[in-house]
């Protein structure tokens, strides 16, 4: 029972990683971004490639993960997405699932469609038992990594210039822009911290979530769960939604494999009925 | 005065309704396909369905504005249906099992319309994309009824009206496609260019404003939406019964965007649209599939992306380029009718 609840965690902290960077640019510049799951995809075979073939140690291989998928993610950002802000959703929706696709084509091309697994070191593998609690070592990294990071981003998000320049912006654009923000730079930074956090939590969650090509649709689904349910203007939504959602989930498929993708499906469409707004979210302003 | 405003709109709308010499030119062209390619029938019959589906799309995409990442959810269903009905050999009649599959549609149709009726468009594609979800882990859930994962085999679909069996050439099944397309194409372009048809408009452009003028907005929606699961349904029938074949990949997410794209080819808001798209879309496929059969999906992908870079407004241009053709050619042909003028940003 409390090892379902804490793998629930781990997974739902876990999604959080992925997801945040989601849901700061859907409030920031209401982008509705689907392809965000490819740069959790890119960030898993980056340090697959990193750790497996050029036998770099596991937790320089996530370091590296992260900051390259953060520079892929500006570089699509200047390049590419900045051309659909002011489209409309259905632009925005058709444009992603296009990187989508050919995301899943290409990586399925370069490094084969199989599923594949990231080696991790040994001393992070088995389970060992707490207060008669059975706790996998990689699952407990997974929360405490995922955790630390969590704080972080609560902390510069509250406390530091550019986490309050990011809240203004969120807010009001056009009110932050008058008060001589710049919201492009602040996006293409956010931009790439939220690719490179979901490159960490792709490369992370290889263990737990596989990684192949279809990674980006298989788990698109769950992402915009977490950014839904969560609302886009605070980051504690999206964490209590990611805990919410990951716990379902695993105490669904445990307790009822037989209807465990209904959990999470029927649990996010009646959270869209009865808050469209998202669980946490106070009443949009605008 | 106000009756002669009615006399005026009656009559604005049947100038709008009359067909352009270019709607008879696509039919006998279809028409002629059917006995000039017969060698191509297979894939015509898939356009075909596809043009219906994405019809069914362009119903609530393009003329009531709904964003649906799920429609495969009723396309899915109307399959199933379909297939079920044959292989348990409670309606041999393939007409018969279409309406029926494309009725049950319907019912999930209006059943889910009331969730799309709430919230933002994000809101709407993750409510349209749960429910295909939904289905498609229900379809997966019940092997004993559906097959699973291996899908429904060992489907036998009676002759037509008992009379013309289904060939392996696939003769008869697309001519068989062909005419439901084309009735339920009739039925479609009445409805469009009905009041109602002119009031979903309305809708699309600006529900608060449309609600003013009296025009109950959720109702005009859900009916739309209903009568939009009713094509996919249908169109999902056609695909089961054609290939005697239904399986879990009717519900796959890349169905419902890969219909998308097949709209936005095409062009959105016109009812010609979903089925210019099938025909290009079927035939670029075939012909991407044949250089690069595993990784086709990447130049779909690439489409999708340049279609919205470049802008859709500007590929609609094409599209808007042979509509003013035809609104001259029809001028020519009757010079007493006056021209509709196209408002800008129309279609598009």
């Amino acid at each position: 029972m409390l090892t379902i609840l804490f793998d629930g965690i781990a997974y739902g902290m876990l999604l959080f990683v992925l997801a945040c960077g989601l849901s700061v640019t859907l409030g920031l510049m209401n982008f509705v971004n689907l392809a965000h799951g490819a740069f959790a995809m890119a960030g898993g075979y980056i340090t697959l490639i990193l750790v497996n073939r050029a036998g770099l140690p596991f937790f320089a291989g996530l370091a590296i993960a992260f900051f390259v998928t953060a520079l892929i993610g500006v570089v699509f950002e200047r390049t590419l997405y900045v051309h659909v802000y002011g489209k409309s959703h259905l632009d925005q929706v058709l444009f992603t699932i296009g990187l989508v696709f050919m995301a899943v084509a290409a990586v399925d091309y370069v490094m084969g469609s199989q599923q594949v697994f990231i080696q991790i070191p040994s001393a992070l593998q088995g389970r060992f038992e707490i207060f008669g609690v059975g706790v996998g070592r990689y699952r407990l990294l997974i929360i405490v990594v995922c955790g630390l990071l969590t704080l972080a981003l609560q902390l510069i998000l509250s406390s530091t210039r550019f986490g309050s320049r990011l809240r203004a912006s969120v807010d009001d654009a056009r009110v932050a822009r008058g008060l001589g923000v710049n919201v492009n730079a602040v996006f293409t930074l956010t931009f790439a911290a939220g690719s490179g956090l979901a490159g960490l939590g792709g490369a992370l969650g290889a263990e737990i979530l596989g990684l192949d090509p279809t990674f980006p649709l298989k788990y698109m689904v769950y992402f915009l769960i977490v950014v839904t349910v969560g609302g886009t203007s605070s980051i504690t939504g999206p964490f209590a939604a990611s805990l919410l959602i990951g716990i379902a989930d695993v105490a669904g498929k445990y307790y009822v494999p037989k209807f465990g993708a209904f959990v999470i499906y029927t649990i996010m469409i009646v959270l869209l009925i009865l808050r469209p707004q998202g669980l946490f979210a106070r009443a949009a302003g605008r | 005065m106000a009756s002669a405003l009615v006399a005026e709109v009656g009559r604005r709308l049947a100038t709008r309704a009359r067909w352009r010499p270019l709607e008879y030119a696509f039919w006998l062209a279809a028409l002629a396909s059917l006995f000039l390619v017969p060698g191509r029938h297979l894939i015509l019959t898939e356009i075909a369905w596809l043009a219906l589906f994405a019809l069914s799309l362009d119903l609530i995409l393009g003329y009531a504005g709904i964003i649906s990442l799920g429609h495969a959810a009723f396309f899915g269903l109307g399959s199933y249906l379909a297939a079920l009905l044959a292989k348990r050999g409670i309606i041999n009649e393939p007409v018969l099992a279409l309406v029926l599959s494309g009725v049950c549609a319907a019912v999930l149709g209006f059943a889910t319309s009331f969730l799309v009726l709430r919230g933002s468009d994000l809101t709407r594609l993750m409510v349209t994309l749960g429910v295909a979800l939904i289905m498609r882990e229900i379809a997966n859930q019940i092997p004993d009824i559906t097959g699973g994962a291996d899908g429904l085999q060992g489907v036998v679909i009676g002759p037509i009206l008992g009379v013309f069996q289904f060939d392996i050439f696939g003769h008869v099944a697309y001519a068989y496609c062909l005419a439901v397309l084309f009735v339920l194409f009739l039925l479609a372009r009445r409805v469009v260019y009905s009041p109602f048809g002119l009031s979903l408009r309305a809708v699309k452009g600006n529900p608060l404003r449309a609600a003013s003028i009296s025009i109950s907005v959720n109702a005009r929606l859900v009916a739309i939406y209903t009568f939009a699961a009713f094509y996919a349904g249908i169109a999902g029938a056609l695909l089961a019964q054609t290939t005697a074949f239904a399986s879990l990949d009717v519900f796959s997410f890349e169905r419902s965007a890969d219909l998308l794209l097949v709209l936005i080819i095409g062009g959105t808001g016109y009812l010609y649209g979903g089925l210019i798209g099938a025909v290009i879309f079927k035939l670029m496929q075939d012909w991407i599939a044949n250089l690069t059969p595993q990784y086709w999906q990447f130049w779909i992908g690439l489409v999708l992306v340049l279609i919205v870079l470049i802008g859709r407004d500007r590929i609609g241009l094409w599209t808007g380029g042979v509509r003013v053709l035809a609104e001259r050619v029809t001028r020519r042909l009757a010079p007493g009718a006056a021209p509709v003028p196209v408002p800008p940003g129309e279609g598009s």
